[in-house]
């Protein structure tokens, strides 16, 4: 789950990271009264939507005066900005964060998240900030620092120090870097993040250490015990299929294909998808129905991948292992009767009482195609979908 | 011989009274397992399927002796169900469920390293050796004992792979679903090392999936160390950066963890490779009659030790042995740095 900007830096506040002063505002009245409150003589208005790149794509705004503000927000407001991580439909601009301008004088890097092959939490950090740091690590990696953090010992002093004197900062700033990166830690730990991000960090003409923007990812696994945080997942900034999804307890990824797939098991509807691709089909979702894959399940899913007006098949790929072929093969029937599946079904099962479900599937009088095995399955599905 | 898991190994269940627990012991029993136990706290001294139930691990192994477990426990309880099984003794913990907190899971790998506990999972169907015992959710009947070793991070594709061995008679000495979640127990690296050790296991069959880059570290690991036939299947070809798909660790970040990298490490430690998952098994077949054509002409190699990234536990480090040599053709082609361990 992520959270907003403004949500952000609420938390950062609360754990000892200095932010500039910001407001958020979901008119442009609101932000004029917000651009009042903090003082000029400089503000810039930031969109607040679940993406990064936001500067390049327009999102964030320089103001010299409060009637500046409220035409930025009004320019804003309602509409969907697309940078290069939302992909072209773009994500809905429902409020902004109105911030004091700050005087930059270098813009550094740092986050915190997971190395997966360490199994350990680590910091990274550039002094190129402002920057894509997936780009920086790519052309100029002697430009990352990165240290890792023990569990049980936690973020030791001479680490941030380490990535301060790294980083070429000195004086006073090393002791307020040092606080930052304590702040990111403790807040990663409390509230279960991910990744914790702060691209750029500033040091201001006045020599503070500041952090200009905040991206906090939390883990979804962990929400069980952050209901506060839970209670800040923004829906409109999500797919609105793959939400309709989660409620029904369904994993399901858009894509842009037309043939649609349900599958049990993260790992086969992966392949699923791959098998399509590589019979020279393109497949519009990830679909897994869990281990259950019960009637109510599959009616659901039919419903849900159906919305998608693009699908020109249907792909059913269901191993039976502990679940028999056959209840779910009546489960598959019951759901085309209900929901009046319009395009075709291609249906692959295997597994336990297999042929019983088969011979189901054949007497049904539906428009169903039931497919011998993965390879078949997937041959028919791209077949049918081209309308051959 | 297999690995891991025998008719010999005393299995308890944690979480055993609850619904997954119940239903899942109810079928290893059926398969053979010697489950001889479980835990549910506060239940204690209770009879459940015939069999007692005890409020803690330490209890429970202190009666029967058990040194395998297997957790059921709800996500917000199955760290700290890891970590009593650990401290309990357990040598074998076979962790099922699915949404453990990430942050738990890195303190409970940390926690794992000073034990000699082997953790497979979380999120896993768990591990079977077939006609002996099976510990998990996996189905049973479409296994049948053999020599091809399997090890997965995804649990229906590990099924798939089963099924199609089984189809062409070679089937399963022991199969590892080590799980899909980022941070886990054992790796491919362990579980090839410990196949690679096992002399029924005769040729191994690895499904990787994108994230991380633990597909790659088996690539090295199987260039240096493994002798065996390998097969190889990377799922998620045509999966969007940055979406998780399904799995908490299937998600491509930051341009990492791609099929295609996997799928390019693995080649260039010249692992057979298929683009298809219906293809496994007849791959796998082809590969070990490969082998037994190259086996004429065998010329030592000697093993540099693993590299040190195990989790939980090192890798069996595999005795410096002669191994099958490859035809020299192919030998001269393969990287320098394949030449230098000679």
């Amino acid at each position: 789950m992520n959270l907003h900007e403004y949500q952000a830096k609420e938390l950062f506040t609360r754990y000892g990271i200095a932010v500039p002063a910001g407001l958020v505002a979901s008119t442009a009245e609101e932000a004029g009264h917000a651009a009042e409150r903090l003082g000029g003589p400089v503000w810039v208005v930031k969109a607040q939507v679940h993406a990064g790149g936001r500067g390049k794509a327009g999102g964030v705004k320089v103001c010299r005066s409060v009637a500046d503000v409220r035409n930025a927000t009004q320019a804003l407001l309602g509409k969907r900005l697309v940078t290069k991580q939302t992909g072209a439909e773009g994500l809905p601009i429902h409020q902004v964060y109105v911030e004091s301008g700050s005087q930059i004088s270098r813009e550094l890097y740092v986050s915190l998240l997971l190395n997966r092959d360490r199994g350990r939490l680590a910091f990274i950090a550039s002094a190129a900030g402002g920057m894509d740091i997936e780009e920086v690590a790519e052309k100029t990696p002697e430009q990352i620092l990165r240290i890792e953090v023990h569990p049980a010992v936690g973020l030791s002093g001479y680490q941030c120090r380490q990535l301060a004197f790294g980083l070429g900062l000195a004086g006073p700033q090393v002791g307020a870097f040092d606080k930052i990166l304590r702040g990111m830690y403790r807040l990663y730990i409390d509230h279960d993040a991910t990744l914790i991000e702060v691209n750029p960090l500033i040091v201001t003409a006045d020599g503070a250490v500041m952090a200009l923007d905040a991206k906090i990812n939390i883990d979804d696994n962990a929400l069980f015990r952050q209901q506060p945080l839970a209670a800040l997942r923004d829906a409109s900034q999500e797919d609105a299929m793959e939400r309709k999804a989660a409620e029904h307890d369904l994993n399901y990824v858009s894509l842009d294909g037309d043939i649609a797939c349900m599958v049990n098991g993260a790992g086969l509807a992966m392949a699923t998808m791959d098998l399509i691709k590589l019979h020279g089909g393109a497949p519009a979702n990830f679909l897994d129905v869990g281990g259950g894959a019960t009637p109510e399940r599959v009616t659901a899913a039919f419903t849900l991948i159906l919305s998608n007006p693009r699908v020109r098949a249907i792909l059913v790929n269901i191993f039976g292992g502990i679940v028999r072929c056959d209840i779910i093969a009546e489960g598959i029937i019951a759901a085309v009767k209900a929901v009046g599946v319009t395009v075709p079904v291609v249906v692959r099962l295997e597994g336990t009482n297999a042929d019983v479900a088969r011979k189901q599937l054949a007497a049904s009088g539906l428009a169903i195609t039931a497919a011998s095995d993965l390879t078949d399955a997937a041959t028919k599905a791209v077949r049918l979908a081209a309308g051959r | 011989m297999s690995i891991l898991l025998t008719k010999k190994s005393r299995v308890i269940c944690q979480g055993f009274t609850g619904k997954q627990g119940t239903f899942h012991s109810e079928q290893c029993l059926a398969y053979g397992t010697q489950l001889v136990g479980g835990v549910t706290p506060g239940r204690g001294g209770e009879k459940h399927l015939g069999l007692p139930v005890f409020d803690t691990a330490r209890a429970a192994v202190a009666a029967t002796g058990a040194d395998v477990s297997m957790i059921y426990v709800p996500a917000s309880g199955a760290a700290d169900a890891i970590l009593e099984a650990a401290d309990a003794g357990i040598k074998l913990i076979v962790c099922i469920t699915e949404g453990i907190p990430v942050n738990d899971m890195i303190r409970v790998r940390e926690a794992l390293k000073g034990s000699d506990a082997r953790l497979v999972g979380p999120n896993c169907p768990g591990v079977i050796t077939p006609g002996e015992a099976k510990v998990g959710i996996m189905p049973g009947f479409i296994h049948k004992p053999g020599k091809i070793g399997i090890v997965s991070r995804s649990g229906t594709l590990t099924y798939e792979a089963v099924f199609q061995t089984t189809r062409l008679g070679l089937g399963q000495s022991t199969c590892v679903g080590i799980g899909g979640d980022p941070v886990r127990g054992m790796n491919f690296v362990d579980v090839l090392g410990l196949f690679e050790s096992d002399p029924k296991t005769q040729g191994i069959i690895m499904v990787g999936e994108i994230g991380g880059s633990d597909e790659e570290a088996a690539a090295e690991f199987i260039h240096g160390h493994v002798s065996k036939p390998v097969v190889a299947y990377i799922a998620g070809v045509t999966a969007p950066a940055g979406k998780r798909m399904g799995h908490a660790g299937a998600v491509i970040a930051g341009g990492k963890g791609t099929a295609a990298d996997k799928y390019a490490a693995l080649e260039h430690a010249r692992v057979a490779t298929v683009r298809s998952p219906a293809e496994l098994g007849t791959a796998m077949a082809t590969a070990l009659k490969a082998a037994r054509g190259r086996r004429l002409g065998a010329r030592p190699v000697a093993n540099a030790p693993p590299p040190a990234r195990a989790a939980g536990r090192t890798a069996a480090k595999p005795a410096a042995k002669p191994r099958a040599a490859r035809a020299p053709a192919k030998a001269a082609r393969r990287p320098v740095r394949r030449g230098k361990r000679r």
